[in-house]
């Protein structure tokens, strides 16, 4: 099964990411056990699981945070060597963080803006001299950010600090920054946490149209079930670090292991 | 009404981030800019070039330099005067080793020296953050201090261990050295500040400012869309030490003259320069120079007030002075922690409505 088209018409291409049996400790703590998977071009991937899963881990090994003492992830169909965050970045992978991690002291503007580091290339004596490449590039950049502003619907809040938005926005502005690096794979960690109805319904739409529009693969890590079963094309399980199940929706809704990690089942 | 931005429509990015969106502020700069490169030099004598403009402007340089580091990139310093130190040491080697060294060559290569000085002593900061950076850099000042006091072959084997300025031309008028005059020494000093305003302006407001101003709002998430943490704050460290390196070789050459080190750079002025960025603002190019202003200028207005105005003794007025002075910090930092820069905004603010209630 090399790439297939999904029944609302989006096609889902050749693994992106592949983690294999990645091994996280911390001292004595196994965070992650031995977990592997995949992630399809195209794809809306959730990871699920009770708290303290290991669900954000996996998210910092994948982007760099934390190194595995055991297993390899393969990107774009290479194995990637041990690599620090910002030059993971490089490759293509943006992420939004649980508690959101915007940069306070600037504007909406220059958030996103931040967002474009990775594309930006003019020199330190360019940017001192501003007249001329450092100048058209700021500008392209800039149309850029617009067009994301436009689309996520925060024009109004360009020129606010971060820091005077209310959460619901600020989720969204933080999403905005990781689009605003062109991603080939998008990691969200939890991004209707403590959210309304409707402000989550804003999201799902925003999650939506990211991948349809721009074609993201995304990763996603989320409590509310009835997100993830409507949104996602596949789901990984965790519980207590291992995987527990790995599947389309479905496929999970009915996994006796899944249900009784979110019922409560004592564990002997 | 007065300070108007109704109808002020931007219609292409490029005009919608130029330095001063707003027309009322652009005349103003440039009228203030006309003052001070065609009235001021005219008028300059040798007291209010000495007491005024040339420190202020000397200390303005040193100012945008550490709020480029602290403000900008949060990595807090102490040894800014240690940095000034090896520009002033640097300027004086050059002069005295290349005669015919252009002057402002010589200003340019002194703030390169410094900053790989300062490069070096910013590698802590890769580890350590805050206050015990503070304290790392409190390292580099009293080294740098010691080192050119004890090693004769920086002061070229001076019997009182001073150093002082040779002097210099530029198409046949003096520019450093007791000749020099005022207002040569006011025109030096401002093309040099102006010129590298623009460009700490033109740095903080493109790619590279944001990269340092995320490693100072949030670490981990500039690393995470791609800023390299590493060469973020050496980056701040090595322009901030260019700033301070040349403002030390102009507090030298242009300034003082004659200097010895741990009178004229020592860790009173470290703090000196660190109150002008806090009490300016942090983060703001308008609050280096604000800052700067308010701690070169109060001084001499409170003298002039209290011995010229009211005609009390010298030394009493010197102490109360410090009083006045230390009651003023305290003061403002209560009103607005944010310093000078962001109080001008907030007037700002309130005159766009002025006199309106809303």
């Amino acid at each position: 099964m090399s790439s297939y088209v999904t029944p609302d018409g989006r096609t889902i291409g050749d693994v992106l990411l592949e983690v294999k049996n990645i091994t996280l400790r911390f001292g004595g703590v196994e965070a992650i056990k031995n977990i592997s998977f995949d992630v399809r071009e195209g794809e809306i991937r959730a990871i699920i699981g009770p708290n303290g899963a290991g669900k954000s881990s996996m998210l910092n090994v994948i982007n760099g945070f934390y190194h595995p003492q055991e297993g390899e992830i393969w990107f774009h169909g290479k194995k990637r060597r041990a690599m620090k965050p910002s030059q993971i970045a490089r490759q293509g992978i943006a992420r939004t963080f649980q508690n959101i991690a915007l940069f306070k002291g600037m504007n909406t503007l220059d958030n996103i803006m931040t967002g474009c580091f990775t594309h930006m290339h003019t020199s330190l004596i360019e940017q001192a001299i501003w007249w001329g490449r450092a100048e058209r590039e700021e500008y392209r950049y800039r149309e850029k950010v617009e067009h994301i502003i436009d689309f996520l619907e925060i024009q109004a809040i360009r020129k606010t600090p971060v820091g005077a938005l209310p959460y619901g926005l600020q989720k969204r502005v933080e999403l905005a920054r990781a689009l605003a690096a062109e991603p080939k794979l998008l990691l969200l960690d939890e991004p209707m946490a403590g959210m309304n109805v409707e402000e989550k319904e804003d999201m799902c739409r925003f999650v939506l149209d990211v991948n349809a529009e721009f074609g993201t693969t995304i990763v996603l890590i989320e409590h509310d079930m009835g997100v993830v079963m409507d949104i996602s094309d596949r789901v990984v399980v965790l519980d207590y670090g291992r995987k527990i199940g790995d599947g389309v929706p479905d496929e999970v809704r009915s996994n006796q292991e899944v249900i009784d990690a979110y019922l409560g089942v004592p564990h002997d | 009404m007065y300070y108007r931005e109704a109808g002020d429509f931007k219609t292409s990015y490029r005009a919608d981030q130029q330095n001063f969106p707003i027309r009322f502020d652009r005349i103003h700069f440039w009228v203030m800019m006309a003052l001070a490169f065609g009235v001021v030099p005219f008028f300059i004598n040798d007291y209010w070039a000495n007491a005024v403009f040339v420190p202020f402007l000397i200390f303005a340089i040193a100012t945008l330099g550490l709020n480029l580091l602290t403000g900008y990139c949060g990595q807090v310093s102490l040894g800014s005067a240690g940095f000034m130190a090896v520009g002033a040491y640097a300027s004086y080697k050059l002069m005295t080793s290349f005669p015919e060294l252009n002057f402002f060559v010589v200003i340019l290569l002194s703030g390169g020296i410094t900053a790989l000085v300062g490069t070096a002593f910013g590698l802590p900061s890769l580890r350590i953050k805050g206050f015990y950076l503070a304290v790392a850099t409190l390292a580099a000042q009293f080294f740098l201090v010691w080192l050119f006091n004890k090693v004769p072959w920086f002061y070229n084997n001076s019997a009182s261990g001073q150093i002082s300025v040779p002097r210099r031309e530029m198409f046949g008028i003096p520019i450093t050295g007791p000749e020099t005059a005022a207002s040569t020494k006011y025109l030096v000093c401002l093309v040099i500040v102006f010129v590298l305003g623009f460009v700490a302006r033109n740095l903080t407001r493109g790619r590279i400012g944001r990269s340092w101003m995320a490693i100072r709002d949030m670490d981990f998430a500039a690393e995470i869309i791609g800023v390299d943490p590493l060469r973020a704050k050496l980056s701040a460290f090595a322009i901030s030490s260019f700033y301070i390196g040349i403002a030390g070789a102009l507090f030298f050459s242009v300034y003082l003259g004659a200097v010895e080190v741990g009178e004229a750079f020592g860790i009173n002025n470290s703090f000196l320069i660190l109150f002008m960025v806090i009490i300016g603002g942090l983060g703001s190019i308008y609050g280096s120079f604000a800052g700067a202003a308010f701690l070169i200028l109060m001084p001499v207005l409170l003298k002039n007030v209290l011995v010229g105005g009211l005609g009390w003794p010298s030394d009493l007025a010197a102490h109360l002075e410090f009083m006045i002075m230390g009651a003023l910090i305290i003061i403002f930092l209560i009103v607005e922690p944010h310093g000078l820069a962001r109080l001008w905004a907030v007037t700002k603010q309130k005159l766009r409505l002025w006199p309106f209630p809303y």
